[in-house]
């Protein structure tokens, strides 16, 4: 096993924390060092779509650790620093242009938000990533706002869209694509995702794209690729994420959408990443991944944690069934797996006309992936066969046994 | 040690309960149980790691 007695996390936030959590909770008593460039304490981002934007939660109650289990790691936390550059061979990493040793590095920087180009210096315009952004917003619609545009129905996009509505607001939710989030819930259960919203008042106009958002200083209007133009106030951008990896140029790291790592993680002797910005091929897909979910930074940052405390003969791979959640209105979605669009969809249990139901997808005789609208626990089930690598009858078989 | 849930904020994926299934344990009813909410000492590890992992931070592990 590597000697260790400094390691060092660049990224102060879920994947990074959640490493940190498990270099202590396994007994490492060596330096560790937490980088992190926002100056807040390590926050939760899913409730700056949600509890925060409504206005139901404080600040205070999106922390990721409480301040006594913070101290109790012992960390060297140095918030509002940027890592600026990495050389592997001499292990070091520089932060804000000061070069530091480290024995293992692990990355975890994330990503940030496309953006919409030609927008920039428009006030009104947003996306929602940091908890800045997400403060911004919530006040915007606190203050007067009278109409919302979102642009893009994936998941965040879909939640502060449903939000706004939340706040009595007309809101347009414009998706290109001809069904929301078609490309990962195939076309039959996206539909059900598209009732949902008309269900609860939204402006829905899918297929379409945003030519030009409009105004000199302060956003008046969208114009879509139909031609239609909606007056707005207040924009929320939400077409995707790029990972952070700029500071990386030149470490000789391969970046390529991500920090490329093998399959345990490792992108370079000693360094290893995690979470939304690591890309590794996942052996139970054959398949190099980047996957942008919650659990997935949690599960990430433990392995790679763990896997700078082992030598290339102990190192296992990492090959999870990826996983997310999402609020919208009252349902609560969830998908396991990993689905193909045109994969076939079987209802287990409840009913599309319910709202409340657990879908199966299947394709070559094997499950692929699981979606549930208010039924977590049922997804947690079939996680359970996902992992076991069950076949599309064994599923079937386990779903009648259910009911 | 004690474990305090959020039923607020719990939302029944028993996540918790792949971890300690001998403290943490969603019925048929979609209801998650803490059948024990004071584990020894010996069990504070997992129940950080539980705290660690649930999606919605509904799990408070106290002193
Ligand atoms: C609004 C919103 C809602 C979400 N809702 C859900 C949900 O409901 N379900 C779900 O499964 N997932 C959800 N997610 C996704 C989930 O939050 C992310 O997958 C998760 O935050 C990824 O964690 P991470 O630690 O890998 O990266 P990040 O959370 O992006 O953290 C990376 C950190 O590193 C910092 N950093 C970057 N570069 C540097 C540098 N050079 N030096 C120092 N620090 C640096 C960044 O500022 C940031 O603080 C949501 C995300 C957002 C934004
Ligand atoms: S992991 Fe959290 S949300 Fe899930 S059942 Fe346990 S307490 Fe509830």
């Amino acid at each position: 096993m590597p000697v260790r007695d400094s390691v060092t996390i660049v990224g102060a936030s879920l994947a990074g924390l959640r490493a940190a959590e498990t270099l202590r909770r396994d007994g490492f008593e060596g330096r560790l060092t937490l980088i992190g460039d926002e100056p807040h304490v390590p926050y939760d981002r899913p409730p700056l779509s949600k509890q925060l934007l409504a206005g139901d939660w404080d600040v205070d109650r999106i922390s990721l650790s409480q301040p006594e289990r913070m101290a109790g790691l012992d960390l060297d936390l140095r918030l509002g620093q940027r890592a600026t550059a990495l050389d592997v061979p001499a292990h070091t990493v520089d932060i804000e242009g000061v070069a530091e040793g480290y024995d293992g590095l692990l990355i975890a920087t994330g990503a940030r938000c496309r953006t919409l180009p030609g927008t920039e210096g428009i006030a009104g315009v947003h996306t929602l990533r940091t908890l800045d952004d997400g403060i911004a917003i919530r006040d915007a619609l606190r203050s007067g706002s009278r109409r919302v545009v979102v642009v893009g129905a994936g998941f965040i996009g879909a939640e502060v869209a449903a939000t706004a509505l939340g706040y009595g607001l007309p809101v347009t939710l414009v998706e290109a694509l001809p069904v929301p989030m078609g490309r990962v819930l195939g076309d039959t259960v996206g539909d059900v995702v598209a009732g949902v919203h008309v269900d609860n008042g939204m402006d829905l106009r899918c297929g379409v794209g945003v030519d030009e958002v409009c105004g000199t200083d302060r956003v008046e209007s969208v114009r879509l690729s139909d031609g239609a133009v909606v007056e707005a106030d207040l924009v929320v951008v939400g077409i995707g994420v790029v990972p952070n990896t700029e500071w990386l140029q030149g470490s000789g790291l391969t970046v390529d959408d991500g920090v490329l790592c093998d399959e345990t993680c490792l992108a370079a002797p000693d360094v290893t990443a995690a979470g939304d910005v690591a890309r590794w091929p996942n052996p139970r897909y054959g398949e190099v991944m980047r996957v942008e979910h919650w659990d997935n930074a949690v599960e990430q940052g433990a392995h790679a944690a763990r896997r700078l405390m082992l030598s290339d003969e102990e190192a296992e791979p990492f090959s999870p069934v990826p996983w997310f959640w999402s609020d919208q209105y009252d349902r609560k979605v969830q998908m396991a797996g990993r689905p193909r669009a045109d994969d076939e969809v079987s209802v287990v249990d409840g009913s599309f006309e319910e709202r409340r139901f657990t879908a199966i997808y299947g394709r070559d005789g094997r499950l692929t992936a699981v979606f549930g609208m208010n039924r977590p626990r049922q997804v947690m089930q079939y996680r359970g066969l996902l992992e076991r690598g069950a076949s599309w009858s064994e599923a079937l078989e386990f779903a009648r046994d259910q009911t | 040690m004690r474990i305090v849930v959020d039923y607020d904020l719990c939302e029944s994926n028993a996540i918790c309960m792949q971890i300690a299934p001998d403290v943490f344990e969603v019925r048929d009813d979609d209801f998650l149980y803490v059948l024990n909410e004071t584990p020894g000492e010996d069990r504070r590890a997992v129940m950080d790691e539980a705290a660690q992992r649930c999606p919605k931070q509904a799990i408070r592990v106290e002193d």
